[in-house]
């Protein structure tokens, strides 16, 4: 029903999309799959005759006996929301803050002229009910703000489908989402093409998504498709590099050399942090909100100790806790014996021993210094040592970087480039403690293989000890030998990573665990053994 | 929305008593005695002791600042020394040449800034948007009373359609006195609008750039609808804020823009007052030109408010 | 990196301003401390470039020294908003919703609500006019602006892994600030800084024109044209120079101002690269 034959595209002369050739059929899901930058997002919106400005396109894009590339802009304005439907990635700014859900959802109605605006609020109250959002709970009334990022995708679907499109375009539309919230959303998609025979088009850089998802799937890079098939198939035979490099990547385990130790290197005792809440009038403060509740646990030294949990869960201040830069309301936290004052500052000999990276390869770095500069900051508090150049340079090449690299400014690196950087700033005091909070979620899934094979690596060689802090189940199971599950501010469960994994007590583990998207175990490339599941 | 305006309000209170504070200190940092500083020099001490009594100089400060404010709250400002009747009623007397000019001034710089702002917007890069901005460039540049010089120069010196100055007040007619106020009121507007031009047409790009316009083309809507439908409420939210701000500008500039054209609003009183030395007249127009921003910003937080529901839950 | 067009257009518009004004204490064509009653209101003529006004003095020397005055008032104001309000800023923002910020802002609210006029106006009611007034009052109507710009500057910053990081290494506000804030909100304060001194150009020659500014015989801009207010039928040139001479002023600084945007500004500064 849509049938795009060498679909390219240039932006201002620079070619993106080549000869892009595939079919979406009518009930079916077409996968598309490519890390970033690889054109699957521009793809679809070149579908929609969307492309940023400067775009130029040529080849077909055929619905029914339309070419949709060169339809008029009026043309287009009446097949978009009409016969195609298009949800997108980011649910918390995909809608109009200053206007009602219903009357959001009832737009697409009024706009390709189907009903009057009364008939088109009732139409998108059955809408709303439809994508699992009932009166009772989610009145037309709702303002986006009042959704949670879930219920807003759920509103989103119900404007894209409103007028029952033929296809429908989701663009990684739950890669924003956590992973339980993500299992309701592609089921609820998986349910509408069904009952609605829609088409759907959805693209993904997730190849686990895809594998439970697409009845189709073409695997993209560098605006190509390089491989494309039915799902099991292609993953049985892979016959292109890349798809098996993307593939071996997703399932990446390091090899695990280093033993844990005897011995606690951080005591987390009932460690209690609370956030005032605003006032509800002016002189009433209702009770603070607790993010963390009495969390207890030990890293051993040498130790790679996984945290889990969905966005909320108060992992990030946990984090802060630990590292002294938020006040505790109860508990205490000891490293290596002595205790952490929180809101203090920490003694250079303690301070030198923990060390962190955070997620965002691009925020974590002032862009005014050099690297060099950059990777001596942690030097500050534990004074700079005499031989600090060459400790910059073995900490730039242990992280597999050139020591000519420190006069080079931030934005000169690419992403896993960065994220090496970052590694390279914490190993500069030989710490003992690494927390890494988000360290790979950023990254694209080949990068984020070589980045945990770096880490694995150093902490073979250099004895390290890692809080290994991630929504990302996967990625937590291939490099913790323990993991904790947080749920609410409290770990409801704990153990040997393997022994979570494989058979989890807490109910919560179990959801979390039954919700993360895997590829069968049976698709192995050519019957190539996959290390793990 | 009620909680969201009464906590508005409180602040706007706690400003009007700030305001009215430092009004009071300053007036009181006069070298000597009022009383004195107000006859000048060469004044009998007889007729000095007189107006210290007439002012309420003996009383201490604390009874002198609260008997000043709760005159204000009355609606008593007390006697102005050199015209010798009540300033209330001086400056109800202004007030009715001011108000309507920085209203009129408002109404056609919002009516000039907004369309043109749009069409900015909305032809981005065209040949459109590259003269309105050169020619927005060139209004903020230009002060409003050297505009206001030239409007006369031709308007009323070369072409007398207008007149180059005066009130024949509201007595002769609505369609006089607004005639009297629209040289003053252009100039007034001008270089406003050419501001307000300028941030409506980057409000509008910014919000063009932002998710969910992309969700409303993909829903179906032109580029136009996409604008008119979503695009243009989002915008007002920083255009308010710069209407807002601009309120006290205009206020400023009226006050120059009355020397100019001989208007006798308020701007006239304070030069006046400031040239006879009547600080009860200077006292009272400032702390009313203040209560007007104040005002102002309030009425502006309660229209962000109306346009944002995210506002309205805060706080 | 290329330069705007813009910001070379408005340097040199208003560069050639700054260098009349500098040029006037070492030279002008005519004193304009003298008066010839002779040579009042001539037109321009070799001798006279510009014409004479009403006391003969020439206009092109009075135009000169006056951009003295002007740059010197607004530049002076610009400078006690940056000194006062770029570390009130740095403050609120390190101290993010706390007593301090409160306090912080809501003085910068109450300021806003007296503008410059009227701060003028109050001055002057007390001290009596004087040039000083018109830095004074400008100077403290330009200390929230810069607050306020480097607060939502500096708090957009706080957010940014690296002030963690700079945290985890132990340093303290004091020195985040100095270190990572402010040379990443420098940008935003050079724009802000062209435009707040563009502005107090303007409201330079607004206070002197009604007499709240500079006093005679300081020649200044708004005077002139004050001056030649009541001789606008007869010798309307009086009304119109020293008008253009401030809007090219402004108009150079805002030119510049935005082009300085543009060139400061690292996400379109990649996007030329």
């Amino acid at each position: 029903m849509i049938a795009v034959e060498g679909l390219s595209l240039a932006i201002h002369g620079q070619p993106i999309l080549r000869d892009v050739t595939f079919r979406v059929a009518p009930g079916k899901v077409f996968g598309l799959v490519g890390e970033s930058g690889s054109g699957k997002s521009l793809t679809a919106l070149a579908l929609l005759q969307l492309a940023p400005e400067g775009s130029t396109l040529s080849g077909r894009a055929m619905m029914g006996d339309t070419d949709l590339l060169s339809l008029p802009e009026r043309g287009m304005c009446a097949i978009r929301g009409n016969r195609i439907g298009m949800i997108f990635q980011e649910p918390m700014t995909a809608l109009n803050p200053v206007q009602t859900i219903g009357e959001q959802v009832a737009e697409t109605l009024v706009i390709h002229g189907r009903a009057n605006r009364h008939e088109a609020l009732a139409m998108a109250r059955e809408r709303l009910d439809r994508v699992g959002l009932p009166a009772a709970k989610f009145p037309l009334s709702r303002y986006p703000h009042a959704l949670s990022g879930g219920q807003r995708q759920r509103v989103c679907i119900a404007m894209a489908i409103a007028l029952r499109p033929e296809l429908l375009i989701a663009d990684e539309p739950t890669t924003a989402l956590d992973v339980t919230t993500q299992a309701q959303i592609l089921d609820l998609l998986k349910e509408l093409v069904e009952q609605e025979q829609m088409g759907l088009l959805l693209i993904t850089h997730d190849l686990a998504v895809v594998a439970g998802m697409a009845d189709d799937l073409a695997v993209m890079q560098q605006g190509r498709i390089v491989e494309q098939g039915p799902t099991e198939e292609l993953f049985r035979h892979m016959r292109h590099p890349y798809t098996r490099q993307l593939f071996e990547a997703s399932g990446h385990r390091p090899p695990q050399t280093a033993v844990p130790q005897e011995g606690p290197l951080l005591r987390v005792h009932g460690v209690i942090r609370e956030y005032p809440r605003p006032r509800a009038a002016l002189l009433r403060r209702p009770p603070p909100f607790r993010a963390v509740n009495e969390v207890s646990f030990d890293i051993r030294r040498g130790e790679s100790l996984g945290l889990v949990g969905e966005s909320g869960c108060g992992k990030s201040t946990l984090t802060r806790a630990i590292l002294g830069l938020e006040p505790l309301q109860g508990g205490e936290i000891r490293l290596d014996g002595e205790a952490v004052h929180a809101g203090e500052p920490m003694p250079a000999h303690m301070r030198r021993k923990m060390q962190v990276v955070f997620q965002d390869p691009y925020g974590s770095f002032n862009p005014r210094h050099r690297v060099r500069r950059l990777i001596a900051e942690p030097f500050h508090l534990a004074g700079r040592p005499d031989d600090a150049g060459a400790r910059i340079d073995a900490a730039l090449e242990a992280v597999g970087l050139r020591p000519s690299d420190a006069d080079r400014f931030i934005h000169e690196f690419s992403g896993g480039q960065r994220q090496r950087i970052a590694i390279a700033r914490a190993l500069i005091t030989r710490p003992e403690l690494i927390i890494l909070d988000e360290a790979v979620s950023a990254l694209d899934v080949r990068v984020r293989a070589q980045i945990l094979d770096l880490l694995a690596a150093l902490r073979a060689e250099f004895g390290l000890t890692y809080l290994f802090i991630s929504h990302d189940l996967s990625v937590v199971r291939s490099i913790t030998d323990r993991v904790m599950v947080m749920k609410a501010g409290e770990i409801v469960e704990q153990g040997p990573t393997e022994a979570v994994f494989g058979a989890p007590r807490h109910a919560y583990t179990q959801m979390l665990i039954a919700a993360a998207p895997v590829i069968p175990a049976g698709w192995r490339g050519d019957g190539e053994a996959r290390p793990g599941g | 929305m009620l909680r969201f305006a009464a906590t508005r309000l409180v602040s706007l209170g706690l400003s009007l008593i700030a305001a009215s504070l430092v009004i009071f200190a300053v007036i009181e940092v006069v070298p000597g005695d009022p009383a004195a500083f107000m006859l000048g020099l060469n004044a009998e001490p007889e007729a000095v002791a007189a107006l210290r009594d007439e002012l309420g100089l003996n009383g201490s400060r604390a009874a002198r600042y609260l008997s000043w404010v709760g005159g204000m709250v009355t609606g008593d400002f007390g006697q102005s020394y050199t015209y010798r009747v009540p300033v209330s009623q001086l400056v109800l007397q202004r007030l009715w040449v001011s108000l309507p000019l920085a209203l009129y001034a408002l109404g056609l710089s919002t009516l000039i800034a907004f369309p043109i702002g749009l069409i900015a917007a909305s032809r981005r890069g065209r040949p459109a948007d590259y003269g309105i901005m050169a020619a927005t460039q060139l209004g903020v540049a230009v002060p409003n009373f050297w505009f206001a010089m030239l409007l006369v120069l031709v308007f009323a010196v070369n072409l007398r359609w207008f007149s180059a100055g005066g009130f024949p007040g509201w007595e002769a007619g609505a369609f006089a006195a607004l005639k009297a106020l629209t040289l003053p009121a252009v100039s007034l507007a001008l270089p406003q609008a050419s501001i307000l031009a300028r941030v409506m047409r980057s409000a509008l790009i910014e919000t063009l750039g932002q998710d969910y316009i992309r969700t409303a083309r993909a829903k179906g809507l032109s580029r136009r609808q996409a604008i008119t439908r979503h695009a243009l409420r989002n915008a007002l939210i920083p255009v308010l804020t710069i209407i807002g701000l601009q309120f006290s500008f205009l206020l400023a500039g009226a006050i120059i823009i009355e020397n100019v054209f001989f208007l006798p609003g308020l701007g006239r009183l304070i030069f006046q007052g400031i040239t006879q030395r009547d600080l009860v007249v200077v006292e009272s127009v400032v702390m009313l030109l203040v209560f007007a921003v104040i005002l102002v910003t309030f009425l502006v937080d309660l229209a962000y408010a109306a346009a944002d529901p995210r506002l309205r839950h805060r706080r | 990196m290329r330069w705007p067009v813009q910001l070379i257009i408005g340097a040199i518009l208003s560069g050639l301003f700054v260098l009349a004004a500098a040029a006037s204490f070492l030279w002008v064509p005519h004193e304009v401390s003298t008066l010839s009653i002779a040579d009042r209101l001539k037109p321009p003529s070799a001798r006279y470039l510009l014409g004479t006004d009403h006391f003969g003095r020439d206009i092109l020397s009075m135009l000169m020294v006056g951009a003295r005055t002007s740059i010197a008032v607004a530049l002076v104001a610009v400078g006690i908003g940056v000194a006062a309000g770029v570390p009130l800023g740095l403050a609120a923002a390190a101290r993010r919703g706390s007593l301090l910020d409160e306090i912080i802002m809501r003085g910068n609210d109450l300021i806003f609500a007296f503008p410059s006029l009227v701060i003028a106006i109050l001055i002057t009611a007390v001290f009596g006019p004087s040039a000083l007034n018109a830095i004074l009052a400008i100077g403290i109507f330009n200390i929230p602006v810069f607050a306020r710009v480097t607060r939502g500057g500096a708090l957009s910053i706080w957010t940014l892994d690296y002030i963690l990081a700079a945290r985890v290494a132990g340093k303290n506000a004091l020195r985040i600030s100095a270190e990572h804030i402010l040379p990443n909100i420098l940008n935003l304060l050079i724009v802000q800084g062209t435009i707040q001194f563009s502005l107090g150009i303007l409201a330079e020659a607004g206070l002197s024109y009604v007499g709240l500014g500079a006093q005679p015989p300081t020649p200044s801009w708004g005077r002139m044209l004050a001056d030649a207010q009541t001789m606008i039928y007869t010798a309307p040139r009086l009304a119109i120079l020293p008008g253009l001479a401030i809007v090219g002023m402004v108009l150079g600084l805002n030119l510049m101002g935005d082009g300085l945007r543009d060139a400061l500004d690292p996400r379109l500064r990649r996007a030329r690269e």
